[in-house]
């Protein structure tokens, strides 16, 4: 072998140093992977404490200002430190530049730099956990003017959010010139994988609606410090200006959680089908139109909140609209199934198991955003089951799924496939045990972020905790059995395991330092094989 | 006739719901039908299909049409929630960490919200410091209330009994506890309720004067 790997290169540094300081997308793919897994795994705790609380109502485990800071914590992690930067920092990262045929990102300086923002926002998180009022106990949202009376350490937390936004815009810029800028010869706009379409109109996302986050953020911290009276009506501020402002950007956020998920869809169902995505463009359009309309519909987190019926009524409208992108990609997607050679190997499983829960979350999406059931149910337990239906079901799952579809290209080791699916069916009835039962609560009238609740609700509740029980075996023997399989002495060379056909395939594995000796030249759209028979009906 | 809000919110979840589940069954057969059918095994070779504009297009305006289905449903539901009648009584809601006050058009104060039966009553709702947000789910609505506004909301209270009031928008330590009910009484019970709690703080004078006070200040506020 006449090339070295990204993971055994030796540069200016050795040890830690040499991944720290590190400019390679690789290594930066891989500290993000370290960190946000990590995030992942105390969030998740976080999650099994609380159900443990809501096991029986009144005290169980905790007092109610630790369960109202658990929940704050369990949200801003898992949104701020595993959603949002979530597929783009990992796969992104290391799959991007990779398949466009560059050798890098375009800025590589500024991409560890957008490293040590998002470690440095984590650190400041944990920090403001001891200093200070104490944890934050306002939920992730941070509404005002609770956020501006509590005596909790407010004001660092969304520091920290705000530092963490700045990795998120970074990233955005340098994906979005790496896009324009670093595509290899022939690589037109359509011939781009499709999980770099999803990458780019999230990339749009991160850079245009995370600054109107970080003022928000900054309004806060003002606010708190010296009373200036933008959000507090005491001092003739508007609180409502604060929820428009918030969803602004945590609307769209949704879709820089989701968007990258569909993208990576993209990619599994036509290798494991042996075959050319069906509707390329569609899909390719879909996720431009979600991130287009998906900045216009914010008003839905707000129909309770007094606004004008009339707003109410266009945000609705727009909501259900903003529905339709998606469904195309899921019609697209199972489509492409249609007369394919299917292999149900795990990555795949991943996806099988995505569109059946994303499917339930987006559905479910919709009872949310028509007008009069959503006045019913909005901040209830539905809204609960909805979110993790969509980001947990949606992009947690997938993170998952992108994990064991390229861990052999990553690490150049192989995990136990058997264990892989069991761990995965595991997920799959945990997670429905878990949220389901929170439909139901919601719509009998279980408000959100109740510390106790009257005993009709017990049996749901009792229900969820066991689910959660079932959902974090399946994680955890996910979580082990990759990290056995990383652990373990064998090497697992195959360049192309599954028989994918994007430029990440015909790399080396583990791919070298700067992935290609000679830059690729590109003729033909992403899932072409020539192999295939030719429909009947084609001219 | 009045409408009725609970039944129309139900009758679009029961919509919306129906319609999302023959979607699901139908992208989730399809798909269990391909893996199924189409497998490694079965069908060693696939057939190189890149696409089909009609079905492109079929699924984008059915779909269309279908959700344009539910905005309606819930749109003409909404209309109702927010068209209080005008022969609805008032009563103003105070949310404050952690309890709600309703106070009637007499002047009357009370912690349980007391109501004929039979007579719609429109909420004038507002907090005393920070967002919460009034829920009856018996009744299916809820509207925040939040300091600075008034907003209101309106419901029908058809037959006797207990309901329960919930505080739907968090509000810190006890937030969970920030519960009240509805009582809805006979509209003859509930007059003479009425009247016997004006009577009993009549006696109060202390209290009246403050309440005098009061309305004197709100009198000079409106001015």
């Amino acid at each position: 072998m006449d090339y070295v790997s990204y993971l055994d290169y030796k540069g200016k540094h050795k040890g830690l140093l040499g991944w720290i300081l590190s400019t390679d997308h690789k290594r930066i793919a891989i500290l993000y992977l370290v960190s946000l897994v990590s995030f992942f795994l105390i969030a998740m705790t976080i999650g099994v404490l609380m159900r443990l609380e809501m096991l029986t109502p009144g005290k169980t485990i905790v007092d109610p200002q630790t369960y109202n800071a658990l929940f704050t914590l369990h949200g801003v992690i898992m949104i701020f430190l595993f959603i949002i930067p979530g597929i783009p920092v990992v796969f992104g990262n290391f799959f991007l530049p990779i398949m466009l045929g560059a050798k890098d990102v375009a800025f590589p300086r500024l991409n560890l730099l957008s490293w040590y923002l998002y470690i440095g926002g984590a650190f400041l998180v944990v920090i403001s956990l001891f200093v200070g009022g104490g944890p934050i106990d306002t939920g992730w949202t941070f509404y005002v003017p609770y956020s501006l009376r509590t005596q909790s350490n407010v004001t660092l937390a969304v520091f920290a959010a705000f530092v963490i936004g700045f990795s998120s815009i970074l990233t955005g810029l340098n994906f979005i010139v790496t896009i324009h800028r670093m595509r290899c010869p022939g690589m037109t706009w359509f011939k781009m994988p499709l999980f770099v379409w999803g990458l780019y109109s999230t990339s749009w996302i991160q850079l245009l609606a995370t600054p109107v986050l970080g003022i928000t953020l900054i309004l806060i911290m003002l606010e708190r410090t010296f009373g200036i009276g933008i959000f507090d009506p005491a001092l003739g501020g508007d609180p409502l200006l604060y929820q428009h402002l918030f969803w602004i950007y945590s609307h769209p956020a949704v879709y820089i959680m989701v968007l990258p998920a569909m993208g990576l869809v993209s990619e599994i169902i036509p290798t494991f089908s042996k075959k050319d995505i069906f509707g390329y463009g569609p899909i390719a359009m879909s996720s431009l139109a979600i991130a287009f309309i998906g900045y216009l519909v914010w008003g839905h987190h707000m129909f309770s909140t007094g606004i004008s019926d009339t707003s109410r009524a266009i945000f609705s409208f727009l909501t259900f609209i903003v529905a339709i992108p998606s469904g195309v990609k899921i019609f697209n997607w199972v489509a492409t199934m249609y007369k394919g050679s299917i292999e149900t190997r795990a990555p795949f499983m991943f996806v099988v198991a995505f569109i059946v829960i994303f499917s339930i979350g987006g559905l479910t999406g919709l009872v949310l955003g028509s007008l009069n059931t959503d006045i019913h149910l909005t901040d209830t337990y539905f809204v609960v089951a909805h979110f993790h239906y969509v980001m947990f079901g949606g992009m947690g799952l997938l993170f998952f799924g992108g994990l064991h579809y390229w861990f052999p290209k990553m690490f150049g080791k192989m995990y136990n496939e058997r264990a892989a699916k069991w761990g995965l069916l595991l997920f799959v009835i945990g997670f429905n045990t878990l949220y389901f039962p929170m439909f139901i609560m919601g719509y009998l009238g279980m408000p959100r972020r109740y510390y106790d609740y009257l005993p009709e609700y017990q049996i749901y509740h009792v229900i969820s905790t066991v689910g959660s029980w079932i959902l974090v075996t399946g994680i955890l023997i996910l979580v082990i059995n990759l990290i056995k399989g990383l652990l373990s002495k064998e090497k697992y060379l195959d360049p192309n395991p599954w028989g994918g056909t994007t430029l990440e395939w015909k790399v080396p594995t583990p791919p070298e330092l700067e992935n290609f000796q000679e830059i690729p030249t590109v003729e033909h759209g992403p899932y072409y094989r020539d192999n295939l028979i030719k429909p009947e009906n084609s001219h | 006739m009045r409408p009725d809000i609970v039944r129309q919110t139900d009758i679009t979840f029961i919509v919306i719901v129906g319609i999302s589940f023959l979607l699901l069954a139908l992208v989730t057969a399809a798909m269990f039908y391909f893996i199924y059918k189409y497998s490694r095994k079965k069908n060693p070779v696939a057939t190189d299909i890149t696409g089909n504009t009609t079905l492109e297009i079929l699924w984008t305006a059915i779909p269309l049409v279908l959700v344009m289905v539910m905005f309606f449903f819930g749109y003409s539901g909404f209309k109702q929630m927010r068209n209080a009648p005008s022969d609805a009584m008032t009563v103003k809601v105070t949310g404050r960490m952690w309890a709600w006050s309703y106070e009637y058009d007499n002047g009357v104060k009370s912690d349980t919200l007391f109501v004929p039966k039979g007579i719609p009553i429109k909420l004038e709702l507002s907090s005393a410091d920070v967002n919460h947000s009034f829920y009856m789910p018996a009744f299916r609505v809820k509207e925040d209330v939040i300091p600075g506004r008034k907003n209101y909301m309106w419901f029908d209270p058809k037959e006797e009994g207990r309901y329960q009031v919930e505080c739907a928008e968090y509000c810190g330590l006890s937030h969970s506890y920030m519960l009240s009910q509805v009582l809805v009484l006979p509209a003859e019970k509930f007059n003479t309720w009425l009247a016997e709690s004006k009577l009993k703080e009549n006696a109060d004078t202390t209290k009246m004067q403050t309440d005098t006070i009061k309305s004197k200040q709100d009198t000079l506020k409106t001015k």
